[in-house]
């Protein structure tokens, strides 16, 4: 597989795996079908990402884009991390394989589903956050 | 990287030192093209039909019943499409399975936008055909029935025989895929009563680009392609020599060590299956677990996704293959583990391990030791193992 260095580095070395207890918000997207989930945790506090975590089931670079994204927003304003999208996770990795586009994607919309979670909870509107599609009814029918 | 271990004996092997030998001379000493009247043209025919009796007394054929080509892709291509246009008056029906080989599943696909009928018989948990399914699926116009041997993903091996039998009984000319089972497994075109057999050099040894095509005398078969007087007009082209000759020699060798090959292999693969379902919970063995080929290891490891795992296992110098849609370059997983009735998630989590006699039973320990670390550690990153652990506490 032509992965770059910078993928290989955060799929052997993934930062941020893991969960958060209580967390700000919580945002789960893909599906066990096509091989692809992530679940994102955001620890919020004043509007500030205080930390994020994640936990993915997938290939490399499912795992490597879930790790830089989380990466990523860590710091940022929750308005700042709407510019966390696919393109700049890509770009932070130095490129995808053009099948392992759609990885990308997901992480986008994990971190979007764990902010509009958020905002829901705190009855906010972040300007620009469109509801997240999700599609995990596969982790509810584990025993199928 | 200090350790390498390949166990991807399925896709390839590497050619074999004996066959390398054999066929070095005809690079450069007996390069002559065997249709020329010259020696060294002479040398080339005669090590040719040297090496189709070998790939003929491989299988208990006639050396005039072998026709070579540039793979086992090619032999499929040509034994499908090849009854089907000769057989044509008689009837437009084929018979085969879900779990074959795409050179076989695509052929077929081609077959029925130009007109043939084609069933694609189920079969069971275990990658097993149902004999009584088959006869079932025979119908007057029915005029091949083409079985993998053995299947390359999952290693179930089908009841010829009895295949070869039923197809017989019926007027029906059968055709095997024996890409996997040559040199693996006994086989006896006569005793088993087949018609058409696929074989692939570089899966035993022999280089790539070279396959064998067994037509029983008397069965019709158009050709593929179309050109000089080569293979008595069956396959056009300059023949492959150096090919030719590494893939009789390559047929010899692994037929005459069969029998201990598949002791010594069948060992190391059961420790493998065993030590691997023994210590990793909510791990499956996928395919037979007697009638299956002697290397093969297929294991469904929930909750984790297959190319992570082939990545984690490259990175300490294992080679191996999996069923997932990542590593097949579509969304779906493998064709095959969803036959078998399993579900996407746990196809996507599928490891297949294939051994040959390169494979020492230090590498099966360095396996064993490493693949429970690689698949934990994955299933601690993984939403879907957190669920059933939440569930389970």
């Amino acid at each position: 597989m032509e992965y770059s260095q910078k993928v290989m580095d955060h799929f052997m070395n993934p930062r941020n795996v893991g969960e958060i207890d209580n967390p700000s918000g919580v945002g789960t997207v893909g599906n066990a079908k096509c091989g692809d989930i992530m679940k994102v945790y955001l620890q919020i506090e004043n509007g500030i990402i205080q930390d994020a975590k994640f936990k993915t089931f997938g290939c490399g670079a499912a795992i490597a884009t879930s790790s830089m994204a989380t990466e990523l927003v860590k710091g940022k304003t929750v308005q700042q991390a709407l510019e966390v999208t696919n393109r700049a996770v890509m770009e932070a990795l130095d490129g995808l394989p053009p099948v392992k586009v759609h990885c990308s994607c997901l992480a986008e919309e994990a971190l979007h589903a764990a902010l509009w979670d958020y905002a829901e909870k705190n009855h906010i509107v972040i300007e620009g956050l469109k509801k997240p599609v999700q599609d995990i009814e596969e982790l509810h029918h584990l025993e199928d | 990287m200090a350790t390498k271990i390949y166990m991807d004996h399925a896709a390839t092997t590497p050619v074999r030192k004996e066959v390398l030998e054999e066929i070095l001379p005809f690079f450069t000493e007996y390069y002559g093209n065997a249709s020329g009247i010259y020696s060294i043209a002479q040398e080339s025919k005669k090590a040719m039909e040297k090496a189709r009796a070998q790939v003929a007394a491989g299988i208990h054929a006639k050396p005039e019943e072998i026709y070579f080509t540039a793979g086992g892709s090619e032999s499929d291509n040509m034994a499908l499409r090849g009854v089907a246009e000769a057989m044509r008056q008689k009837g437009n029906h084929i018979i085969t399975t879900k779990i074959e080989h795409h050179a076989i599943l695509h052929t077929c696909e081609y077959l029925e936008k130009h007109g043939f009928s084609i069933t694609y018989l189920d079969v069971d948990a275990d990658g097993k055909v149902c004999l009584k399914d088959l006869e079932a699926a025979i119908r007057p116009e029915t005029i091949l029935i083409s079985i993998m041997f053995a299947n390359n993903e999952i290693g179930t091996v089908e009841p010829i025989a009895q295949i070869g039998k039923l197809a017989r009984e019926n007027g029906v000319v059968f055709h095997t895929d024996a890409v996997q089972a040559m040199g693996h497994v006994p086989i006896d075109v006569e005793e088993m009563q087949i018609d058409l057999l696929s074989i692939s050099g570089h899966k035993l040894g022999a280089p790539k680009g070279i396959g064998a095509l067994y037509i029983r005398k008397g069965v019709k078969v158009e050709p593929l392609i179309f050109g000089g007087a080569q293979e008595k007009k069956m396959r056009a082209g300059t023949e492959n020599i150096p090919g030719i000759v590494g893939l009789g020699k390559a047929v010899e060798l692994a037929v005459q060590e069969l029998p201990e090959t598949k002791k010594r292999l069948e060992a190391m693969r059961d420790r493998l299956i065993h030590g691997i379902l023994d210590t990793i919970p909510y791990s499956k063995l996928n395919g037979h677990p007697v009638d299956r080929l002697p290397g093969n290891c297929n294991i469904s490891f929930e909750f984790i996704e297959g190319e992570s795992m082939l990545l984690l296992l490259d990175a300490l110098g294992i080679a191996a293959s999996s069923g997932s849609a990542c590593t097949s370059g579509s969304l779906d997983p493998s064709h095959v583990l969803l036959a078998i009735g399993l579900p996407h998630e746990k196809a996507h989590g599928s490891l297949r391990l294939t051994l040959d006699m390169d494979n020492t039973e230090e590498e099966i320990d360095f396996v064993l030791e490493k693949l429970p670390v690689i698949i934990q550690r994955l299933r601690d990153m993984s939403p879907l193992y957190e669920a059933i652990q939440k569930q389970n506490s």
